[in-house]
């Protein structure tokens, strides 16, 4: 332990306080033009991709169902970080080349497919079955009582957890600085390798993933009270 | 004949709880459903709208036949399902939609209608059951009763050939199964079919036209309901009668 080196004096907190007021920019770029559409987007696919796999796991069909275990059960048994190496690095030798961007989408989509899918799944699983056979009195068929009654209830049951996973997304995405995406975590990497200050950078980034999040569940909330309006509590 | 029901027999598992149902109704009658619990009487409706799928037997509803010998299509299931309208017990509201909002959506989802159509055609229903002031309402807003009265305009907007209850009811505080009852009692005055599994005897007694008592999985005995409930044939509809008066 070098616990001299912690002496700091006046010239330094001015250079520290230079630094970080000249990388704040690059950071927020990072952060508005990489992270969070990177985010955005593959939550977007994510989502589709869940839902899909929480009904061929509902599905009559055994076919559908062993598929959607299969994926799932790859995908949560595996390391992120691994499947991102394998997608980006590990792929060009038998001749598919995929580039940064797109590989961290399909990396990340599959992941948050995978995990996403348990949770619609269990929401969907959570509505009385009475509210199908409502549905069905009706003369609803599967399709749209599934789109009409129960997926919109479903949304609700699944917005807290969702949620959850969206955030731990939003910081995952660092790992796409592995595979060279010029992500937030990328751009601090980059600018403390020019000026050896680790810990301002790094913790500079950590403050805008922070923020970011804290803004989400806010998002969050607010988003649940909409959804309540019609649930007593 | 709008109704006929012949051989209809359903099984969970070893559970025989349909052993073979014959039974025809007329247009305009109702028809009221008694017994002990798991007698059958709930699953033999719940055939009808076929939200149990029968292992055996017909079902013909104003000249559409199923035939569950055969393989039924989902299609033709939910197309058979329009001939019927069913009240759960339970209510079954859909929560995310007003009373508005739940009648509507048979007739634009299904039929195709326009919203402007279907929710003047919904008005009229809410109305009809005495609920014209709570169009905007959603479910947790209202009482047990209401809730079970928007479950009977629901049904109703689908413009069914005959209507369904299941014990609608019985899960209902006592001061407000009359608003329910009488809703039904005015459809039937209306000339609606009508089949009601319940526990309400006075019902039964004033407005059925006949009351079949089901046990075991049979039809045991059925009748006027003066003739049944004071002069009841068998045994076991005699032994029934008794523990419940």
């Amino acid at each position: 332990m070098y616990l001299n080196s912690i002496t700091i004096d006046p010239d330094r907190i001015a250079r520290l306080a230079d630094i970080a007021g000249s990388s704040l920019q690059p950071l927020l770029k990072g952060a508005i033009f990489y992270t969070i559409p990177l985010a955005m987007i593959t939550f977007a696919c994510g989502l589709i991709l869940a839902v899909i796999t929480a009904l061929a796991r509902l599905s009559a069909k055994k076919i559908w169902r062993m598929a959607a275990r299969f994926y799932v059960s790859a995908i949560r048994g595996t390391p992120l970080l691994v499947q991102l190496f394998i997608l980006f690095y590990g792929l060009p030798t038998i001749g598919v080349v995929i580039d940064p961007w797109p590989s961290a989408i399909i990396g990340f989509s599959l992941n948050i497919g995978a995990y996403g899918s348990e949770i619609i799944r269990a929401a969907i699983l959570s509505i009385p079955k009475g509210q199908w056979e409502a549905g069905y009195s009706i003369g609803l068929t599967y399709r749209q009582a599934l789109v009409r009654i129960v997926l919109p209830q479903a949304a609700r049951v699944s917005l807290p957890p969702l949620s959850n996973t969206f955030i731990s997304l939003v910081k995952d995405t660092s790992l796409a600085s592995l595979i060279l995406v010029t992500e937030m975590f990328r751009k601090a990497q980059e600018i403390a390798t020019t000026n050896y200050e680790f810990l301002l950078l790094y913790s500079e980034a950590a403050l805008i993933y922070w923020v970011i999040c804290f803004f989400l569940s806010i998002l969050q909330s607010r988003l649940e009270n909409r959804l309540d309006q019609y649930v007593s509590r | 004949m709008l109704i006929f029901i012949q051989r209809l027999k359903k099984s969970f598992g070893d559970n025989k709880v349909l052993k073979g149902i014959d039974l025809e109704i007329e247009k305009g009658q109702v028809v009221v459903l008694i017994g002990p619990s798991g007698s059958g009487k709930t699953t033999f409706l719940r055939c009808l709208n076929v939200l149990e799928v029968p292992d055996e037997g017909k079902i013909a509803i104003g000249g559409q036949t199923m035939d569950f010998s055969k393989k039924v299509h989902p299609k033709a299931i939910a197309e058979f399902r329009r001939l019927t309208g069913m009240v759960f017990q339970g209510y079954n509201l859909f929560p995310h939609m007003t009373s508005l909002g739940n009648v509507m959506e048979g007739p634009v989802t299904v039929k195709k209608e326009s919203r402007e159509e279907a929710a003047a055609k919904a008005e009229y229903f809410l109305a009809k059951v005495g609920l014209g002031d709570k169009l905007e309402a959603y479910p947790f807003q209202l009482s047990g009763g209401q809730q079970q009265r928007v479950g009977i305009a629901r049904a109703l907007a689908m413009e069914p050939n005959v209507m369904l209850f299941d014990e609608p009811t019985s899960a209902l505080d006592p001061e407000l199964v009359g608003d329910v009852l009488k809703v039904m009692k005015d459809l039937a005055e209306e000339g609606m079919t009508m089949i009601v599994v319940t526990h309400e005897m006075r019902f039964a007694r004033e407005v059925a036209d006949k009351v079949i008592f089901m046990d075991g999985g049979v039809i045991v005995e059925s009748g006027a309901p003066d003739k049944l409930f004071t002069k009841p044939e068998k045994e076991r509809t005699k032994q029934f009668l008794s523990m419940i008066q």
